[in-house]
């Protein structure tokens, strides 16, 4: 019978109407500022860099300036000065950290390129997705100070990974400070989770 | 010795389109439709010359889009082109990935751990049922049926890419294929999603299949003959409309689809109503692939032991690479020369290649259904332009 389709069409919508009222599959829409959905853990904006220490963040930066991520990023949005002198890194050996580590976020595709190729990871995606400025070139053009968070804010996002981490940075630590302490008083005691910018131990012979 | 120019109102001898204040007035008007239409899908513009409302020609214009996507693909590294194919056909980004990884495994002979070759095909067919269903929402939307029927395909859609987003990070430029596997592995909690989700798919045929308006606007509008569809080159669910049963998932039996039990529909009559049909009914056969990979999904890595993410370079040579897109054949060309980016870079879009007959499709009907059969071509305007 002509129309029969139609009404069938009909009575989906009207089923669809009826249960926006007292359905809760049907309560789709979140009033988004009062309301907010939970982000997947495996959500991903832009990227931040790892600080081992919340109190020094300029101080504790996992990155080396190895410009890995520099010359893998796609779009071009990373650059990397590195400095003149030299500090321990996250595994105890002495590295050059950033003098200047800039990521344009107007250019930015979120690609996570970076933070899989970083090898000491010290660059991870950040799940912060409110960030409109009122300059776009300022605004967007985030340095490191911008950039810098503390490991504890990497194990709120990705709690297992974060620890991970921590254990393989640990370990390399360990490894580092017994090779380079044949005096044992020379060895400081390492916390596994979120050193500061502690004493260095010399430099490893390799 | 008199010389003047006519002026612009008036038509040039032996003119087929005549101008305004032309004494011939009314026989034929040339319509420039789009760039900016809200019926073209993006950025697409149709020269039209209409007889009344009859089209009696049709020009496409495109390139609004391009981004100049092949020479950054040769300028990139291998890895660094991958983000660029989700922005290719930007509702598919999953098959793309995997189109891509695949020509680059072949390039440089890697092998993919059996639990990705499993995730992957399930990560395609629910594109396939998300590229769908937005078809059928958009066809709709070109018939005049103005936000009902588009709203519950995104209703659906959104369902999936909740899904790709727990995944892989992001709801539309997943980035989640590499070469030798899968970024991410999925969670049990994943899988049982995708479960959920697989056996709750389905209101939305009982809304538009069988109605009687869409029948009208559908059915004999924009026949596309088998021979020509197969001399253009056409591929994908429109060239399976017209009759020709060609499907890459069965002809080439890439990944581990061989395995897997299911049928490709076939229309009979290449009109667009067969287009629309033969894409709901793979969506049937896409739910019950998903159910049979979501069922015998084995264990393992997702991803091969021994791919090089850094510094990664092919051998030379060279590859033609192609799977079974939502759309058609999505093919990747690629010549190495050992180096760490391409020498050459050469997408195959499905849209690109399906656009090329509109004219043919749209000869002698309407303007209205010119609208109807650029939306059942399916089209997105990122992988046409590049």
């Amino acid at each position: 019978m002509l129309g029969t389709g139609l009404l069938q069409g009909l009575a989906v919508t009207a089923k669809n109407l009826a249960g926006s009222y007292h359905d809760p599959k049907r309560f789709v829409t979140t009033q988004y500022p009062e309301e907010r959905t939970k982000l997947p853990e495996a959500y991903r904006n832009f990227p931040f860099l790892v600080s081992e220490s919340t109190d020094d963040l300029m101080g504790t930066l996992r990155c080396v300036a190895c410009q890995i991520c520099e010359k893998e990023c796609p779009p071009q949005c990373i650059y990397i000065e590195k400095s003149k002198d030299k500090k321990p890194d996250a595994s105890g050996k002495m590295q050059v950290y950033p003098a200047v580590f800039d990521i344009d976020t107007a250019v930015c595709m979120s690609c996570q390129i970076c933070v899989e190729v970083c090898p000491f990871d010290a660059i991870k995606m950040d799940q912060i997705f409110e960030i409109a400025a009122t300059d776009r070139f300022t605004g967007l053009l985030l340095g490191r100070e911008a950039l810098a968070k503390p490991n504890a804010y990497y194990h709120t996002l990705h709690p297992v990974d974060a620890a991970e981490v921590d254990d393989r940075l640990a370990t390399a630590r360990k490894a580092a400070a017994a090779k380079a302490a044949p005096k044992p008083a020379a060895a400081p005691p390492q916390p596994p989770v979120a050193p500061s910018a502690q004493a260095p131990a010399p430099k490893p012979a390799a | 010795m008199s010389f003047s120019l006519p002026s612009p109102l008036e038509s040039a001898p032996g003119a087929r389109v005549r101008a305004v204040r032309d004494p011939f007035h009314g026989d034929l008007l040339e319509v420039s439709m789009g760039p900016h239409h809200p019926s073209t899908h993006g950025v697409f513009r149709m020269n039209v010359t209409l007889d009344g409302e009859t089209v009696v020609k049709l020009k496409p214009v495109f390139g609004y889009l391009h981004r100049n996507h092949e020479k950054i693909g040769e300028n990139a590294s291998y890895l660094g082109s991958m983000p660029y194919t989700d922005r290719l056909d930007y509702l598919c980004s999953m098959t793309n990935n995997w189109a891509y990884a695949l020509a680059v495994e072949r390039l440089s002979g890697q092998t993919v751990p059996e639990r990705a070759e499993y995730l992957r095909v399930i990560l395609a067919e629910l594109t396939r049922l998300l590229n769908h269903t937005c078809f059928a929402g958009f066809i709709l939307q070109d018939c005049g049926a103005s936000g009902t029927p588009l709203m519950y395909a995104f209703r659906e859609r959104e369902k999936i890419l909740d899904l790709f987003e727990s995944l892989s990070g992001s709801r539309m430029m997943c980035n989640f294929q590499r070469f030798g596997g899968c970024r991410a592995d999925a969670t049990p909690e994943w899988l049982e999603a995708a479960r959920a989700l697989v056996d709750g798919y389905g209101e939305f045929e009982e809304l538009l299949t069988g109605n009687e308006i869409l029948m009208a606007r559908t059915q004999g509008v924009g026949r596309l003959p088998a021979k020509l569809a197969v001399g253009a080159g056409i591929t994908g669910p429109m060239l399976r409309a017209s009759g020709v049963g060609y499907d890459l998932r069965k002809v080439d039996g890439y990944g581990v689809y061989p395995r897997l039990d299911f049928r490709v529909p076939v229309g009979a009559d290449g009109d667009t109503y067969d287009r629309y049909m033969v894409r709901v009914l793979e969506m049937r056969e896409s739910i019950k692939i998903l159910r049979q990979a979501l069922g015998t999904l084995p264990g393992g890595p997702v991803m091969d032991p021994k791919a090089r993410l850094r510094g990664f370079r092919a051998k030379p040579g060279e590859v033609y690479s192609r799977i079974e897109g939502p759309k058609g054949e999505i093919g990747f060309f690629l010549i190495s020369d050992g180096g760490p980016n391409p020498y050459r870079y050469r997408v195959r879009p499905p849209s690109f290649i399906n656009l090329t007959v509109l004219e043919d499709l749209c000869l002698g009907h309407s303007i209205a259904d010119t609208v109807v059969i650029l939306g059942s071509i399916d089209i997105v305007l990122g992988e046409v332009d590049r």
